[in-house]
């Protein structure tokens, strides 16, 4: 069935009892969005997650303006990790090209390659927090580092509660056990959350760089 | 027989004459989509513990939350115990404050929303969209249990050293955290933490109702065809979807204070004598962020409750209700407004106070949407076949109290008001009103209404009628002496009143607790009912109350897994045809295709 294309306004505007309406209705099929599940599903998900991050940037913009804050340094660390972060989603992006095109032994090599690469950033990031921790900086000492310790974690995590995702695609792909549409959407959903770690990522390194 | 053919003729003739190439009238386009593959459980388990059955999960949703709430009930005659009889020493003060944070963070959070969104919600969407289950199954059961871990962490506060937290609900820092508040230590911990899982645990769910009422209804159910019970929980999913992160990020945040001494909200203090380590934090950010989420918890509570009220009165007055486009309207922006109003509960803390008068603004507007949901009921009402089953009754009490509740908000939602009311029993008397009192009134409704669905039996109903009159009145002779106790200023979370030369409302306190024991004690009935239904009800017949709905039209009741049978049901209209003229049945549920019901005319509405 044909999806007319329709504001918000005009579906609240339906009037279900009338008959001409009716005959409109019964041919519907029962889906508003011509998405999948999976899909919206992320799409919430990042929704979700975007809400989070802006509530502890506000909250951010809020502390910033009291005369305690100290600003820390930025280790170069910090850099190599923006950087590992960039090349993650690069080969992501590569990765999903391949998928759609079921290229399979690329596919397999792509997803080894950003399994691997997310495990650096995490592990990168854990060396910054050791570096700094070395030089005196504790989350107690000055709230500006509290909110360091407090974004890097969290922004780990989400990476962590991806990288659950990729291992069992991973693994799936590996038994060979899937659907090609399925794997291919699989792939997709997963490197759009990729992308949107790496988002989050500058978002969050610029606002710690800037101020 | 011949009648209904004779219908079916004229309905073809009819159609064929406006347009020659329309397919026969109840041709529906076959699905272009697969059917979801349903989980099927293999071991008893995954059947009985570990269900992935939305029914299934619903009601252990609600068993969960119900007997949490019991919990919350006992620590509310408790203080009322105590304020009654202040000589018993019942409680002291430190276990006072526990017992006032722990019961309004436990029928707030733990109870209501649980029960509406988890119970009612899991429940009745897949039912009411006409789907064979959530969309995320495996996610749905994950909900389910980090709830339970969230429970039990509450639970587990209450037994270690020092004690619940004692914050009041709302966790103020800095007193939250600092030396004094009884459970500063192990309590506050336990609950942020417990909120967080929460949080979590709600995210998973909320994907699967939002996602579920999106895509996954059965053919021929648009939007504007659901039932407003399924828009309720919808828009209040939504909202829930959008303000839990601020709780979220203000526990968090808080946890951090409370355990690694960093000063996100601690602002420079002295405690004891000393100066504490933090220093520069705002409390006041924490408000705003508490309150984010605070306020739309209201509507999270009271929008399913606002559409669950619109099909119980629709059914049981058996008539179409009144202007269905403006109550999803008015859901909708309710639902928006919710998020402008937050500050209203901040007036008197320190904000600027022409600040106030912003949010004292959007407060008298929200009253339009919600003022158009109570009038659309009371004409829903009017010259209805009204059937005073024990359902309709909770459904008018709710309208009562509702209102009543409600308009003391307008009050309240002034700032000039608001500042000497503020703290006194008169907000204790709103609140509970508007999100206590109504909302359970309209959870007891539901219950009634839905049981045989859920079990297949028939709750009693003369139990029903004393348990609801000894309810409904017991409520209003506890709440409506609070509002007078509250215009002479009697502030609230005193743990101790005696006898002043200002005001003395002790005897009145001794007639509140009375009227509490006996709403204490109603609940016994209720209960009593449920189990002895549960074993020996009478057997519902199916579609007891002749409802339209689509829950009511499954091949078996109560509902079996995969909820169809063989073929997903499709909808041939809303949900609201009651007393059609021209119809044949005095009800025409959504699945009934129109050659059945050929002569029905479409009222206006």
């Amino acid at each position: 069935m044909k999806k007319k294309e329709e504001t918000i306004f005009q579906l609240l505007s339906q009037k279900p009892w009338e008959s001409s309406q009716a005959k409109l209705d019964n041919d519907h099929d029962g889906k508003t969005l011509n998405l999948s599940r999976e899909k919206i599903g992320v799409r919430t998900v990042i929704v979700v997650s975007t809400i989070i991050f802006s509530f502890f940037i506000v909250a951010y913009a809020d502390r910033l303006l009291i005369h305690d804050w100290k600003s820390m340094p930025e280790p170069w660390l910090l850099w190599v990790n923006t950087s590992v972060l960039m090349i993650t989603s690069y080969f992501f992006h590569k990765t999903k090209i391949a998928s759609d095109r079921s290229e399979n032994e690329k596919v397999k090599n792509g997803l080894f390659i950003v399994g691997f690469l997310s495990f650096v950033f995490i592990i990168g990031q854990l060396l910054a927090w050791y570096q700094l921790l070395n030089l005196g900086y504790f989350a107690s000492s000055n709230i500006a580092n509290a909110f360091f310790y407090l974004l890097t974690t969290l922004h780990g995590l989400h990476m962590l509660g991806g990288l659950i995702f990729w291992g069992l695609t991973t693994s799936k792909f590996l038994k060979g056990n899937y659907r090609i549409s399925r794997m291919q959407r699989t792939i997709e959903l997963c490197a759009i959350y990729w992308h949107f770690l790496l988002i989050v990522w500058f978002v969050l390194f610029g606002l710690m760089l800037f101020t | 027989m011949s009648d209904e053919h004779d219908y079916k003729l004229e309905a073809k003739a009819d159609i064929s004459a406006s347009e020659a190439s329309f397919p026969p009238i109840d041709y529906v386009p076959p699905a272009e989509r697969p059917e979801q593959e349903l989980y099927h459980s293999k071991s008893w388990w995954t059947t009985y513990v570990f269900s992935q059955d939305a029914k299934y999960i619903g009601v252990q949703y609600a068993c969960v939350a119900t007997s949490i709430a019991l919990v919350g009930l006992f620590l509310s005659l408790t203080m009322r115990l105590q304020l009654a009889f202040p000589e018993l020493g019942i409680l002291s003060a430190p276990a006072y404050y526990q017992a006032i944070t722990m019961h309004g963070m436990i029928m707030v959070v733990y109870f209501l929303t649980a029960l509406f969104l988890g119970g009612f919600g899991n429940f009745l969407i897949p039912l009411m969209c006409g789907a064979r289950d959530m969309v995320f199954p495996y996610v749905n059961m994950l909900s389910f249990w980090v709830f339970v871990l969230a429970v039990l962490l509450l639970v587990i506060s209450f037994f270690v050293p020092g004690g619940p937290t004692g914050a009041g609900w709302t966790l103020y820092p800095p007193q939250a955290i600092t030396v004094g508040t009884p459970g500063n230590l192990w309590g506050i911990v336990l609950m942020l933490v417990s909120l967080v899982f929460f949080v979590i645990g709600f995210t998973m769910g909320g994907l699967n109702y939002v996602i579920t009422v999106l895509q996954a209804r059965a053919r021929g159910m648009t939007l504007m065809r659901l039932p407003l019970t399924v828009w309720g929980i919808f828009v209040a999913t939504i909202l829930a979807l959008l303000a839990f992160p601020a709780l979220l990020v203000g526990g968090i945040m808080l946890l951090l204070d409370a355990v690694l001494g960093t000063s996100f909200f601690m602002p420079t203090s002295v405690s004891m004598g000393e100066l504490l380590a933090t220093e520069g934090g705002s409390p006041i950010l924490f408000q705003h962020l508490f309150w984010f989420f605070g306020h739309p918890e209201v509507y999270i509570v009271a929008l399913p409750a606002f559409g669950i009220v619109s099909d119980l009165i629709s059914v049981h007055a058996r008539k179409n209700i009144f202007g269905y486009r403006m109550m999803v309207w008015a859901l909708v922006i309710i639902g928006a407004l919710s998020f402008i109003v937050w500050a209203h509960h901040m007036y008197v803390a320190g904000m600027n106070p022409w600040f106030g008068y912003f949010f004292a603004t959007t407060t008298l507007i929200i009253a339009v949407p919600t003022a158009i949901k109570v009038y659309n009921w009371v004409l829903t009402l009017w010259r209805g076949n009204i059937h005073l089953t024990v359902p309709m009754l909770f459904t008018l009490g709710f309208i009562i109290t509702f209102l009543n509740g409600g308009l003391t908000g307008l009050f309240l939602g002034n700032v000039t008001i608001d500042v000497p009311l503020s703290d006194t029993y008169f907000v204790v008397a709103h609140f509970h009103m508007v999100m206590g009192i109504a909302p359970i009134l309209v959870v007891f409704g539901a219950v009634y209404h839905w049981f045989p669905l859920v079990t297949g039996r028939m709750l009693d109903q003369g139990l029903g009628k004393i348990h609801f009159w000894l309810t409904f009145v017991g409520a209003y002779m506890i709440y409506a002496p609070m509002y007078y106790q509250g215009f002479l200023g009697v502030p609230r979370r005193y743990f101790e009143m005696y006898e002043s030369s200002y005001v003395s409302t002790i005897g009145l306190n001794v007639f509140i607790t009375l009227s509490a024991l006996v709403v204490g004690l109603a609940q016994i009935i209720f209960f009593y009912n449920v189990i002895r239904s549960v074993l020996k009800g009478k057997k519902a017949e199916k579609n007891p109350w002749k409802a339209n709905s689509l829950e009511w039209q499954t091949p078996k009741m109560p509902p079996e897994h995969g909820n169809w049978g063989e073929k997903l049901p499709t909808v041939y209209r809303w949900p609201y045809d009651f007393s059609v003229p021209g119809a044949d049945k005095e009800y025409i549920p959504q699945n009934v295709p129109p050659s059945e019901v050929a002569g029905a005319k479409v009222e206006k509405t």
